[in-house]
């Protein structure tokens, strides 16, 4: 018994550690749980806007935006207080963001008017609008900051963006319904998934070409529930984790010889994913079954699930 | 970082090339009759522009994406009055556009494809769901975006059978496209194991759609039509001519769901679809036309769609490389319907998901759960290959 009681002391006294906290963007529910990474508990739920789904912490750790669609907004919450405390001029049906290494400018996916509108963060003013193509959706910026990455949905095409002319220097096709765009952490490669084409594009940024794809093949399920959204890259740039929606699996992909190495069993419509910090976790969103799924990234398991609203969609971990 | 330099340079070369360019024009024409049919309910009165909506859409969406590409879409409509020759006005649309979306009947469609074929004009199919046009009286310059009756039919009677209401009171019209509608169901009620404990013709006598005091005499005429059937689960009608089918919900003598041509309604398209994405095309949709889209304007802007992404993954407006592309085995198109689009090599008819809608709701989208196919589920919905009488010539 005395025993048992010293060990958990010393697990608390190494708690500190592990314990992170993720938001995570309910889009039907509109709210927002904020899950515990120490007791993989939901420790509260905020109410937002309507339809909320893009959602990212500052660099500075101090405030959660997250984009309410259908309130032609991002709400911006205090991490501390936990509560929505101001709202930044997006254009029209925000859905993704991106903002730079700095943390001072945010570059915004407005699906309904085909625009990527640029924001202030210090001063929360718009500073302007850059055409894309039809529904434009992932946005990624390079490890530089000089190029930023936005997809659009029915154009099917990633974008190349100059951060500082703002002016769309390439544009490369992919497969069909490009949803997210991931950065390798060296810089060398972007990858883009795409959705309804059941594909990760690779693109070398330099050329910008497709250089590669990665394909996916569950044994026993049709190849239309294949639906890649959502990649992570771990920060040495071996392994990237990709959310495959309604195939209701995550892929464990790896990156240098781009093909699958294993499938993760996770919730329904798997949409989103963000690692804790230590890289340790995974977590995912998964949108039909109004769960999260905790996978321990070493063992390649999934550990735990978690409730959490209805639909949720979007996941930031505190820095 | 030199690599990247050389990139960029490079890249500004060939854009200042490409900008020099003349942009790559393809012409897509839209021909039609004119006028609109009456429908019972004013609700559903189609626009003047009815599909022809859906295609301009289309075409903004292929020249948002046509000016990363040099390429630019154009429109031109053409609207066939009584007694004017479909083979004219197609002869003279193909002169400027190697695309022709047409929304006709069977017949003048046919007699346009053959009028087309050695000139080597692509024709989408985007208003009839006759069988025959995918089945005895293919054609290889037709591709079919509208869904057949069999398709409908088929989404309509698994979501039937899914929900267990296998006792269907069959109701048909009195005019041809009635009955080719109740075959349909017949065969569907084979195939799912419905079983058909009774049908009931509905004559069509003539008379007005709109009237002053139309629903007290409804009100007593139906119950009256339906008194006295066997045992059933659902009233299942199949009226396409809008004569009866809107007054059957809440009539019936026996209190039981309504589908088909009213009721729950098997459809390509619903104004109420909002998932995977379709509420940016819907948005889209009514701002550019102050109306909300049908089914005719999905299946135009699929058509038009279906030409703008073989353009872009070609990188050509020739005709003859767009329509080797569609009908290649590469080709897809993304239609927010949940799924990816693909083409029957046999017979040129476009897979799709099938909305199960009730005038305000998307009930359900079939192919539902649980009916497996080899090679798609999509191809649950309608004749399969194996079943197929068509010689693509």
């Amino acid at each position: 018994m005395w025993r048992v009681g010293l060990l958990s002391g010393l697990l608390l006294a190494a708690a500190p550690a592990h314990a992170f906290i993720a938001y995570v963007s309910n889009e039907k529910s509109n709210t927002v749980s904020v899950i515990d990474t120490d007791s993989w508990t939901v420790t509260k739920t905020i109410k937002v806007g309507q339809r909320p789904r893009g959602i990212e912490f500052t660099r500075d750790g101090k405030f959660v935006m997250v984009a309410v669609g259908d309130d032609d907004t991002i709400q911006v919450i205090d991490a501390k207080t936990q509560a929505v405390v101001d709202s930044l001029p997006s254009g029209p049906d925000p859905e993704l963001f991106a903002q730079d290494a700095a943390g001072k400018i945010l570059y915004v996916a407005n699906e309904n008017d085909n625009t990527v509108t640029v924001i202030d963060l210090e001063k929360r003013t718009r500073l302007g609008d850059i055409q894309v193509g039809v529904e434009p959706e992932g946005m990624t910026i390079s490890p530089d900051g000089k190029i930023l990455i936005n997809t659009s949905e029915t154009t099917n095409m990633a974008h190349f963006i100059d951060t500082s002319s703002r002016q769309i220097v390439a544009n490369v096709l992919v497969d069909a319904r490009p949803r997210y765009a991931e950065f390798k952490h060296d810089a060398s490669e972007v990858w883009i998934s795409s959705e309804i084409g059941g594909t990760v594009s690779v693109i070398d940024p330099g050329k910008h070409e497709v250089i590669g794809k990665v394909n996916f093949e569950i044994p026993g399920l049709r190849k239309e529930a294949i639906q890649p959204v959502g990649i992570a890259m771990t920060k040495d740039d071996k392994t990237a984790f990709v959310a495959l929606g309604p195939a209701n699996r995550v892929a464990v992909v790896d990156v240098g010889a781009r093909k699958v190495t294993k499938y993760l069993l996770v919730g329904q419509r798997v949409w989103h994913m963000a690692f804790t910090p230590d890289e340790k976790y995974l977590l995912t969103t998964n949108g039909v079954s109004n769960d999260v799924s905790v996978i321990d990234v070493a063992a390649q398991k999934v550990i735990k699930t978690i409730q959490v609203g209805e639909l949720p969609w979007g996941i930031t971990i505190a820095p | 970082m030199i690599r990247w330099l050389a990139g960029l340079i490079g890249w500004s070369l060939a854009a200042t090339s490409a900008l020099a360019a003349e942009p790559a024009q393809i012409g897509v024409g839209y021909l039609g009759l004119a006028g609109t049919k009456s429908t019972l309910s004013l609700v559903e009165q189609p626009a003047e522009n009815d599909g022809v909506a859906g295609a301009r859409l289309a075409i903004e969406d292929n020249n948002t994406t046509g000016k990363f590409l040099n390429q630019r879409f154009t429109l031109e409509e053409r609207r066939i009055k009584e007694g004017e020759d479909a083979v004219q006005a197609a002869t003279d649309l193909a002169a400027r556009n190697g695309f022709i979306i047409a929304d006709l009947p069977a017949d003048a469609l046919l007699k346009v494809s053959d009028a087309l074929r050695d000139r080597g004009t692509l024709l989408f199919n985007a208003g009839a769901i006759d069988e025959r046009l995918r089945e005895a009286d293919c054609r290889a310059n037709v591709i079919h975006t509208a869904p057949t009756r069999a398709m409908l039919a088929d989404a309509l009677g698994q979501y039937l059978v899914w929900k267990k209401w296998s006792r269907w009171l069959l109701v048909v019209g009195s005019h041809d496209e009635d009955r080719l509608f109740a075959d349909a169901l017949r065969r569907t009620a084979t195939r799912f194991g419905a079983k058909i404990v009774q049908e009931k013709i509905f004559e069509d006598k003539g008379g007005a759609r709109r009237t002053d005091s139309g629903v007290t005499l409804i009100q007593r005429q139906i119950p009256v039509f339906s008194q006295g059937a066997p045992a059933y689960d659902v009233l299942v009608a199949a009226d396409e001519s809008e004569v009866f089918g809107a007054y059957l919900p809440y009539r019936t003598w026996d209190p039981r769901p309504v589908a088909g041509s009213a009721g729950l309604v098997p459809r390509s398209w619903d104004a109420s679809q909002d998932q995977w994405g379709a509420i940016q095309m819907q948005n889209r949709f009514i701002k550019l036309n102050a109306r909300r889209m049908t089914p005719l304007d999905m299946q135009a802007w699929t058509a038009v769609r279906m030409i703008g992404e073989a353009t872009s993954r070609t990188n050509s407006g020739d005709v003859q490389k767009v329509t080797d592309f569609i009908k290649g085995p590469d080709f897809s198109v993304a239609a927010f319907k949940g799924t990816k689009l693909t083409l029957r090599d046999w017979n040129l008819q476009l897979r799709q998901p099938i909305l199960l809608v009730d005038g305000r709701m998307v009930v359900s989208v079939s192919p539902q759960e649980g009916f497996l196919h080899q090679v798609s589920e999509l191809d649950t919905l309608g004749y399969d290959r194996p079943e197929s009488k068509c010689k693509l010539k």
